[in-house]
């Protein structure tokens, strides 16, 4: 047989292989480095042992939990998909996961199995559990009390060092700071509430310890990270994912978070608990289980944790020295103790925005520890609306079909005289006309639509215009507050005018500088200059992100060049709108130099030289040859430049990402964050686009009369 | 023009050149630093040189052996190919009618395209999800190109057919009068003459497809099938930012598309602003 031969009839054996046996499970997760590797080796054991295909997808972490939601429901997802159980609840009104009957409750750790359950139900088997613990340095005396560690942290003060570094900003941080001073999250209701004595209590000890300068600035991973690695603090408060950070060189040993002294309650943080669970909707059930179990129990563990580092949920893993002589994983398993596993109650996830709002507020220094929790608790209310009531569609249905009826009459009514091209024109535009409806103006209709319902969990109830009546009226918070539309709609149009005016007046400059004849290096300077638009816009405004870096980023770094202090550019308005408007500048002003290029050659070169022959000025000549016969050239560019600037999602959602406390959001990212990071209101965000629509249309409108285009 | 002034211009965008490129060469440089973190400096050469990050980027494979980032560079490349193809195809017949015959529905037909940029892209996300699946293109390179060369085609046609309106007529008739069919006329005469704004109107239905993440990191559930950008995302999570690695992918995905712009510059500025002039 020759080689050719011999290679059809193994492909078409494989093929029938195949065929016969079922399609791969899929198994989806958020892990990277050891854990994924872990993973990946667990599966190809799973398939070694069962003779079942596994298919791993590593999926960005953040894009998971949305993947998972649009996709599961329907039919696409995978078989078995590992997540945190803090979005069980969410998972389950989703009708994404399916219950687990067969978990053998008693092989793992108590406070994982509760995690993971459900009105009695259990869903998915416990991986991994993380929590926070205390990560102090070699040499310095593990505190167990807040009093002991205020006695320790000052010795360890200087200009360029601090005591202990957490990220303070973020309540995943402060949940155990607020335990630790008696805070109950939520009331009797299951409500959550903010604005009470312990939470000021707890904001309290966390600014003092900023104001002296214990705890740094502005904390975020990667700092807690670099000052400890380079010796500039004594502890920092971090997860289990932190030790694969610190640098091998420095010794460290980890504790249980201190007790609070004021109080003797332990700081309790939040327990998460990794968990495989099952998809609702896999076709092969049986496997799945199968698979989702296989991950969680034995030789599985024993690679999760050797090369994960994960600290395991199943209890027979720490009767093996490998668990449980790990210094690192039995140091967490004490800390674990004193955790509470994180409500896996829909509530919890309306928590941590509002929360993330006042620590910021509070740990800058704008608002009093005392005025925080009320602070919160209005982002809370406005965030979480109540379900709207159900509307009578009737009237609704009746307008739309007398809208339609009016324009198909006024259609009719017009006068036509029949072309000979009307055939011929119809088939040209046809395949891209039929195009479009399928899959432009279909999902427009029905963004459209989707503004008349409320949705919850899968369900869509038709409301009428309340979600307008809400937005227009900007129920729950003031006027002049980031959250109400008004104040959005007025950064937008700043944004917007800013931008257009920049991006204008520096390309029309530049290109009036590159119009200079005797210029033998223009070629150059225009291939240069085009650079910023050829690169693609997210990651121009991942780069300037990290450019406007308060302590690595290169803006502060050559600030610091001119003996200017660093400043910390996402905490004020002012400075974080510049940041965005100096990303979009970089971005945008070479369209248009290239537009202005191109309409400065259309002028007549004679023109000016009559101009110099009767004496007038250069700026003369600017103003009266120049401006006037670039506007038909420019203006469309303007207006076109205009609408890209008002829908720029990437750089508001990236670069100053709304701070400070959604200030600094346009319309696009507003509409984006209730779609899709506020427990998913499609229809408050749909009626959000529908309005960005009309100021557009509007404008479209003004712009038409001001170019002086007859109306079509 | 004195001497004087001259240098001083050259000065002056030789500074402008530098500033507009500091960006680009600080990324160069995280993308060669041995680290994977940010460092407070002004300088942007890099202090000590490796190709690590471009070594574990480009080498990036998964568990079953395969080559990850050349099965993604290629399926970014039929994407964004494909795309600019069934675009291009699409709009230069749409636009050509738009711009020549008359018809019924023409007018409004144009408003029509000039509506559908106003409704922010990312919210049709939800609707577009549920249509594919109809549709049965979930998790499909094809159902991809679908989507980008459909949602580019209001801006390719409204700039061909601004393009359009700007050449004479007189040659098109005269080849009519000579016996040629509409379609030898659009074919032979009217695209040839129409180059710069093709070229800009398919650099720009390229670009779109090759540098769209949200979209593609939605629907496609396959790591080998990813596009460039969806595997880039990976190095930025909310919790972790691997910068040089990041780095590193930003300046290959950037490679291509800036190779294109430089090879059709000379276009840009004659298809972008004869479209405009009459718009």
């Amino acid at each position: 047989m020759s080689r050719g031969a011999r290679r059809v009839a193994a492909s078409l054996l494989l093929l029938f292989a195949s065929a016969a046996l079922a399609a791969p499970l899929r198994l989806w997760h958020g892990y990277r480095g050891g854990e994924e590797e872990a993973i990946e080796r667990i599966a190809r054991q799973f398939t070694a042992e069962t003779g079942l295909e596994v298919e791993a997808l590593a999926v960005p972490y953040d894009a998971l939990s949305s993947k998972l939601t649009s996709a599961i429901p329907h039919g696409a997802g995978p078989d078995v998909f590992i997540f945190a159980h803090e979005r069980l609840r969410q998972f389950h009104r989703l009708k994404v996961v399916a219950p687990t009957p067969a978990l053998e409750t008693d092989r793992y750790l108590l406070p994982a199995v509760a995690a993971l359950e459900l009105d009695g139900a259990h869903y998915g088997y416990p991986l991994a559990i993380k929590c926070l613990a205390l990560f102090v340095r070699e040499g310095v005396a593990a505190p167990d009390s807040t009093d002991a560690l205020e006695r320790v942290l000052p010795a360890h003060l200087s200009p360029d060092t601090f005591g202990i570094a957490w990220e303070a900003g973020d309540f995943y941080f402060h949940a155990p700071i607020l335990a630790g001073f008696g805070g109950q999250l939520f009331g009797a209701d299951g409500r959550a509430r903010f604005d009470t004595p312990e939470m000021a209590r707890s904001l309290t000890w966390v600014k003092s310890l900023q104001d002296r300068a214990l705890l740094p600035q502005e904390v975020s991973g990667a700092l807690v990270k670099t000052l400890f690695n380079e010796r500039r603090i004594a502890m920092a408060i971090s997860g289990p994912w932190f030790a694969s950070e610190i640098d091998p060189q420095l010794g460290y040993s980890v504790h249980p978070l201190p007790v609070v002294s004021q109080t003797g309650l332990p700081m309790s943080p939040f327990l998460g608990v990794e968990a495989a669970f099952d998809s609702a909707r896999s076709e092969q059930a049986e496997a799945a289980q199968r698979l989702a179990r296989y991950l969680s129990v034995g030789d599985a563990t024993l690679q999760r944790v050797t090369l994960g580092r994960q600290i395991p949920a199943e209890l027979a893993a720490w009767d093996d020295p490998l668990v449980s002589g790990d210094p690192l994983i039995s140091a967490f398993r004490a800390a674990a103790e004193r955790a509470t596993p994180t409500p896996n109650t829909l509530e919890m996830a309306r928590v941590w925005e509002p929360m993330k709002l006042a620590l910021k507020a509070v740990l800058q220094g704008g608002v009093a520890p005392e005025d925080a929790g009320a602070l919160a608790d209005r982002r809370y209310r406005a965030l979480n609306r109540e379900a709207l009531p159900q509307a009578d569609p009737r009237p609704w249905l009746i307008a739309l079909a007398v809208g339609v009826s009016w324009l198909l009459w006024r259609h009719a009514r017009r006068p036509r005289q029949p072309s000979p091209e009307t055939w011929l024109g119809l088939t040209w535009v046809a395949p891209a006309a039929l195009g479009l409806l399928a899959l432009v103006l279909i999902p427009f209709v029905i963004g459209l639509s989707l503004s008349l319902f409320h949705h919850e969990a899968g369900d869509y109830t038709f409301v009428g215009g309340a979600n307008f009546v809400d937005i227009l009226t900007s129920r729950g918070y003031r006027f002049n507050e980031p959250l109400s539309f008004y104040f959005t709609l007025a950064v937008t149009l700043l944004w917007t005018a800013v931008n257009v005016v920049l991006h204008v007046s520096l390309g029309l400059f530049l290109a009036i500088l590159l119009k200079e004849p005797l210029l033998k290096l223009r070629a150059v300077y225009r291939v240069l200059l085009i650079v910023p638009w050829a690169v693609p816009n997210y990651i121009t405004a991942l780069m300037w992100k990290g450019m406007f870096h308060r302590q690595f980023g290169a803006i502060n770094a050559l600030l610091g060049l001119l003996g200017v202090e660093p400043v910390s550019w996402f905490t004020h308005w002012s400075t974080a709108f510049a940041a965005n408007v100096i990303t979009n500048t970089w971005l945008g002003f070479p369209f248009m130099m290239v537009v202005s290029l191109g309409a400065l050659q259309s002028i007549p070169a004679d023109l000016y030289e009559a101009a110099a022959v009767d004496g007038a000025s250069r700026w003369a000549q600017f103003r009266h040859i120049t401006l006037p016969l670039l506007r038909p050239a420019l203006l469309p560019a303007v207006i076109l430049g205009s609408v890209w600037t008002f829908n720029m999602f990437n750089i508001i959602y990236l670069v100053s990402g709304g701070e400070p406390g959604g200030g600094t959001d346009i319309l696009v990212s507003e509409a984006f964050r209730w779609a899709f990071q506020r427990n998913e209101q499609y229809g408050f965000a749909a009626a959000y686009s529908v309005l960005i629509f009309v100021v557009l249309f509007v404008w479209s409108r003004i712009t038409r009369r001001l170019s002086g285009e007859e109306p079509a | 023009m004195t001497r004087l002034r001259l240098f001083a211009l050259n000065a002056l965008l030789t500074l402008l050149c530098v500033a507009t490129l500091y960006p680009v060469l600080w990324v160069v440089k995280l993308a060669l630093s041995p680290t994977q973190t940010l460092s407070l400096s002004a300088n942007p050469l890099p202090e000590a040189v490796t190709l690590d990050h471009f070594r574990a980027v480009l080498g990036s494979s998964d568990a079953q052996g395969r080559w990850l980032f050349g099965r993604q560079l290629l399926s970014s490349l039929v994407v964004s190919g494909a795309t600019t193809l069934v675009g291009m195809s699409l709009a230069v017949t749409a636009a050509y009618a738009l711009s020549r015959f008359r018809f019924p529905g023409k007018d409004s037909g144009l408003q029509l395209l000039l509506v559908t940029q106003m409704f922010p892209a990312t919210l049709m996300l939800v609707p577009l999800y549920s249509l594919l699946q109809t549709l049965g293109l979930l998790d499909s390179l094809g159902g991809l190109v679908l989507v980008y060369a459909t949602s580019s085609l209001p801006f390719c046609v409204w700039m061909l057919k601004g393009y359009f309106d700007t050449l004479p007529r007189e040659l098109e008739e005269a080849a009519l009068m000579d016996g040629a069919s509409r379609w030898q006329v659009f074919v032979k005469i009217v695209l040839p003459l129409a180059r710069p704004a093709l070229a800009v109107t398919a650099l720009f239905s390229f670009m779109q497809a090759w540098n769209e993440f949200i979209l593609a990191a939605t629907l496609l559930n396959d790591a080998a099938r990813f596009t460039l950008p969806v595997a880039l995302q990976r190095y930025v999570g909310e919790y972790k930012t691997e910068w040089g690695h990041f780095a590193a992918g930003a300046l290959l995905i950037s490679a291509p598309v800036m190779a294109l712009f430089f090879a059709l510059q000379r276009y840009l500025i004659g298809g972008l602003t004869a479209g405009a002039v009459k718009g």
